[in-house]
């Protein structure tokens, strides 16, 4: 029953989805606002119904309804019932209704907003939302569906389909074979909502833009109204990556962050495009260029968004995350290309109308750095890009399959990343319009003869690694610009309005939230690059095998293997967990529990590290074999990362800052942005 | 009010304008594709089956390659004293389409396990027995194929058994070269 009244939700859905773009399109042709309304109330209705859907997966997953073959092959009667929610996305066929769910929040929220002035946009939007709606339901509802049942036929033969084959009977199991118990680390559980909830949002600026392109209204109104959007689906995105980036240090267990495995490159690359996105989008409000770029900026994250599903969902590169091979593959390469095509076309045909209203004069204005910016980020694309699609022409156009591991991205992109920090140090010192070299440098010395001292700093604690010494001194340019851009801005107002000097600071985050909260960011990244710049150029590690009561060093710490445990759990595993002493320079620092979990269900080991975090470093011990019962001792594999814990906070930061950024205005404000005042715009600079 | 009308020289002077953007942008380019093409061919590998790497034989030897196959569970050997592990893979067809018509890549990896006469390649490699190391196990090794024939692996890669639906991620060991 209820595997049917989600499937019927599916369906339903899909048909009004059908129904909103043909009355959407309908009412433009014949100019009916009733017919576009009736589309909207189409669009508002499939949230309802989708929820139905997803609601009725849950209960399935949540009461052990093993007949259905999705609850079989993602839960089991062990996991705790959150887990058993969090299955939800646990597999294809679920998280893609997990997917469309959102989709459907999305663009309800976003068809719920007043439309007076902007009505002519509003039948176009719901066309592309519907549209991509339409596509992942139908791919849902044909080749993916989370519904389908196992049946048993008399003669013993097994099927697995929605409905049932003559005289068969619902085939029951005992059991599931349960989530994969690398997925049931809390970041891995809401590391797939937050990308699906960025890739998702990402929807929307782009709906905008096309209903500006088919409708002429080419000025930055899309990107005004988008604005908010645009930062939170980034916000997301991000958020999406960096949890990633900390499951796989926590739990994979070995010792990095970022592999550039394909699937992590598919969530990255729309990330690239939406942050050169949301950059570029501050000079078309400013001074009315980049036109173009945007547009190009927004059709390529929308369709990387969906490009990136594909890579994770279709199998098509042998990538260790790439895991289901099934027909979704042409199907998702079929639909990313129309509506490259469609999108480009539209573009094309109103390409005059997007010209830039004023000239670039100055290589060194702001302007022109943002462009520079732009550029340097669709670098960064182009080398994933090529890494990821590599394989596949080299096996098409000389027979022969050849890849690029992660020393290929490194150098490629290693200088674009190092010209894009630089960048985050000068363009807020640029003017606009006219800059030259001498009054760009006068703003730049001082924060310059700050880093040069930083520089100094590192270079008197030993550090000699040219690659490192470029970061230091790039990560503390940035900052003596950043803070001194934080500075320069309190202390006028503090002069200006006599607000004591943490008042004038508090009030402009106030005043113009996307720059002091973007300058945030700036700080976070800052931060993320020092970890980075630590643990990538400075991580040692060593490994070995000690019996009890011996040592293994690294560095100034020794190791010292005390004693090991090895019980069952009662959610299904074997746990051997070892308990070691950390000593640094000969003192005692603390016990450290790494560990090897066994699931018996799905016989999956899992080795879990147990590290010591400090600022300035992270000594991360892994428990990689044991003998029970012997004298010859466990093995271990130690890694010592310096600084890597800048990285995660300078994550938090990033996001903090992100946060600052997406605040909603105060109400005079909105009110004067809406009102569409030039001279406020030029005041928010 | 006269319309205002660019004199010859301002033209000139707003068309120099525009081919120093020009020009960046092409440096800029130009340095980009620089990067691709130089990392390309400095860290290119050739992503080989065992049957592929049998016929190429000697003309590889030495280069770094990327091998995949099949990991037969008896042959599984681990001195976890000097963290040295070996252990043979059978071939499996690289192409996704024949490993869809032979039923899928779990189907795929038993039957190279199962069938004797497929080649077969021996690995050893130093470090860390990966958790995802058993029968049937999908591996994908980067090294060299030494004289001797067998192939020395700098890095392990492990896809598990697709048993499961769920995607996985990658679980790898370097060695402490790279």
């Amino acid at each position: 029953m209820v595997p049917n009244i989600g499937y019927g939700a599916l369906f339903l859905t899909f048909l009004i989805s059908i129904y909103g773009v043909g009355a959407a399109i309908y009412g433009v042709v014949k100019k009916s606002p009733h017919w576009v309304d009736s589309a909207r109330n189409a669009m508002l209705l499939t949230w309802p119904l989708l929820t139905i859907s997803a609601i009725s997966l849950i209960y399935l997953l949540v009461n052990g309804r093993y007949e259905v073959e999705y609850v079989a092959s993602v839960t089991s009667n062990s996991m705790p019932i959150y887990l058993k929610v969090t299955a939800l996305w646990g597999g294809q066929a679920g998280s893609l209704v997990f997917w469309t769910w959102l989709m459907s929040a999305f663009t309800s929220a976003a068809t719920l907003r007043k439309w007076d002035r902007d009505r002519e946009l509003l039948p176009w939007v719901i066309v592309v939302a519907l549209v991509t709606l339409i596509f992942f339901l139908g791919m849902v509802i044909f080749i993916e569906n989370p519904f389908t049942r196992i049946w048993t036929l008399p003669s013993g033969s097994l099927f697995n389909t929605m409905f049932p084959p003559a005289g068969a009977e619902p085939y029951f199991q005992q059991d599931g074979q349960g989530l994969n118990p690398l997925l049931r680390h809390p970041g891995m559980i809401i590391h797939p909502p937050m990308l699906y909830l960025g890739f998702v949002s990402f929807v929307m600026p782009y709906a905008f833009a096309i209903a500006a392109l088919v409708t002429g209204r080419t000025d930055d109104r899309w990107i005004r109204l988008t604005r908010r959007w645009s930062l939170v689906a980034w916000l997301f995105l991000s958020l999406g990556l960096l949890l990633g980036g900390r499951w796989a240090y926590d739990v994979l267990g070995w010792g990095g962050y970022w592999g550039w495995d394909p699937v992590e490159i598919a969530a990255f690359m729309p990330w690239l495009t939406g942050t050169a996105f949301l950059h570029s989008v501050m000079i078309q409000e400013k001074r009315g260029m980049l036109k173009h770029w945007n547009m190009v900026l927004v059709i390529l994250t929308y369709d990387l968004v969906i490009f990136g599903t594909f890579l994770t969902r279709s199998g098509v590169l042998s990538s260790v995350h790439a895991f289901a091979q099934s027909a979704i593959g042409p199907l998702f390469f079929t639909f990313i290309g129309l509506t490259f095509i469609v999108s480009l076309s539209l573009l094309l045909h109103r390409w005059d109308s997007l010209k830039s209203e004023t000239q670039m004069t100055s290589l060194l204005s702001r302007e022109a750095l943002f462009l520079l910016n732009n550029l340097l980020f669709i670098g960064i694309l182009v080398v994933c890009f090529w890494g990821v699609i590599f394989p596949l022409i080299s096996e098409l156009v000389t027979g022969q399959k050849v890849t690029v591991g992660p020393p290929f991205y490194e150098r490629a992109t290693g200088p674009l990343f190092a010209g894009l920090l630089l960048l985050m140090g000068i363009a807020p010192l640029a003017a606009w319009r006219h800059s030259t070299a001498q009054t760009l440098g006068r703003a730049m010395w001082k924060p310059g003869i700050a880093s040069l001292v930083a520089v100094g700093v590192v270079l008197l604690l030993g550090i000699r690694q040219p690659a490192a010494l470029l970061g230091f001194w790039l990560a503390s340019y940035v900052t003596a610009v950043t803070l001194y851009e934080f500075w320069r801005a309190a202390w006028a107002r503090h002069r200006k309005s006599s607000e004591s000097l943490p008042l004038a600071l508090w009030s402009l985050f106030g005043r113009n939230r996307r720059r002091y909260g973007g300058y945030v960011i700036h700080l976070g990244v800052v931060l993320m690059a020092i970890g980075i710049i630590g643990i990538e150029v400075f991580q040692t590690e060593t490994q070995g095998t000690i019996a009890k009561g011996e040592q293994l060093s690294i560095g100034n710490y020794t190791l010292k293997y005390d004693s090991l445990a090895v019980f069952d759990t009662p959610d299904g595993r074997n746990i051997a967990r070892a308990v070691v002493s950390v000593y640094k320079n000969g003192k005692y620092m603390g016990d450290l529990h790494p560990r090897r979990d066994y699931y018996y269900e799905s016989q999956q080991p899992m080795t879990i590290p147990g590290v010591r975090s400090t600022w300035e470093d992270d000594f991360y011990v892994l428990l990689v074999d044991w003998q029970p019962v012997s004298t010859e001792g466990a093995t271990f594999k130690i890694y010592h990362n310096p600084l890597v814990n800048w990285l995660w906070l300078g994550g938090l930061v990033f996001i903090l800052g992100t946060l600052v950024a997406a605040w909603p205005d105060r109400q005079s404000e909105r009110i004067l942005a809406s009102a569409g005042q030039p001279g406020y715009a030029a005041a928010e600079v | 009010m006269e319309p205002f009308e660019p004199t010859t020289t301002q033209t000139q002077g707003a068309t120099a304008g525009r081919t120093k953007f020009i020009i960046g942008g092409i440096l800029i380019i130009a340095a980009i594709i620089y990067l691709i093409i130089s990392s390309t061919q400095a860290s290119a590998q050739y992503f080989l089956t065992i049957e592929e790497l049998a016929v190429k034989g000697s003309s590889v030897a030495g280069r770094d390659l990327r091998v995949s196959g099949a990991v037969l569970g008896d042959s599984i050997q681990y001195d976890s004293q000097t963290l040295t592990l070996s252990f043979d893979v059978a071939h499996v067809p690289g192409d996704n389409k024949e490993i869809e018509a032979q039923g899928g890549l779990a189907q795929v990896l038993h039957a190279a396990v199962m069938d004797p006469s497929r080649p077969r390649l021996h690995v050893v490699y130093q470090g860390v027995k990966p958790d995802l190391l058993r029968n049937e196990a999908q591996a994908i090794m980067t090294g060299r194929l030494g004289e001797d024939g067998v192939f020395q692996a700098d890095e392990l890669l492990l896809k598990c058994p697709t048993k499961y639906e769920e995607a996985l991620p990658e679980q790898s060991d370097s060695g402490a070269d790279s």
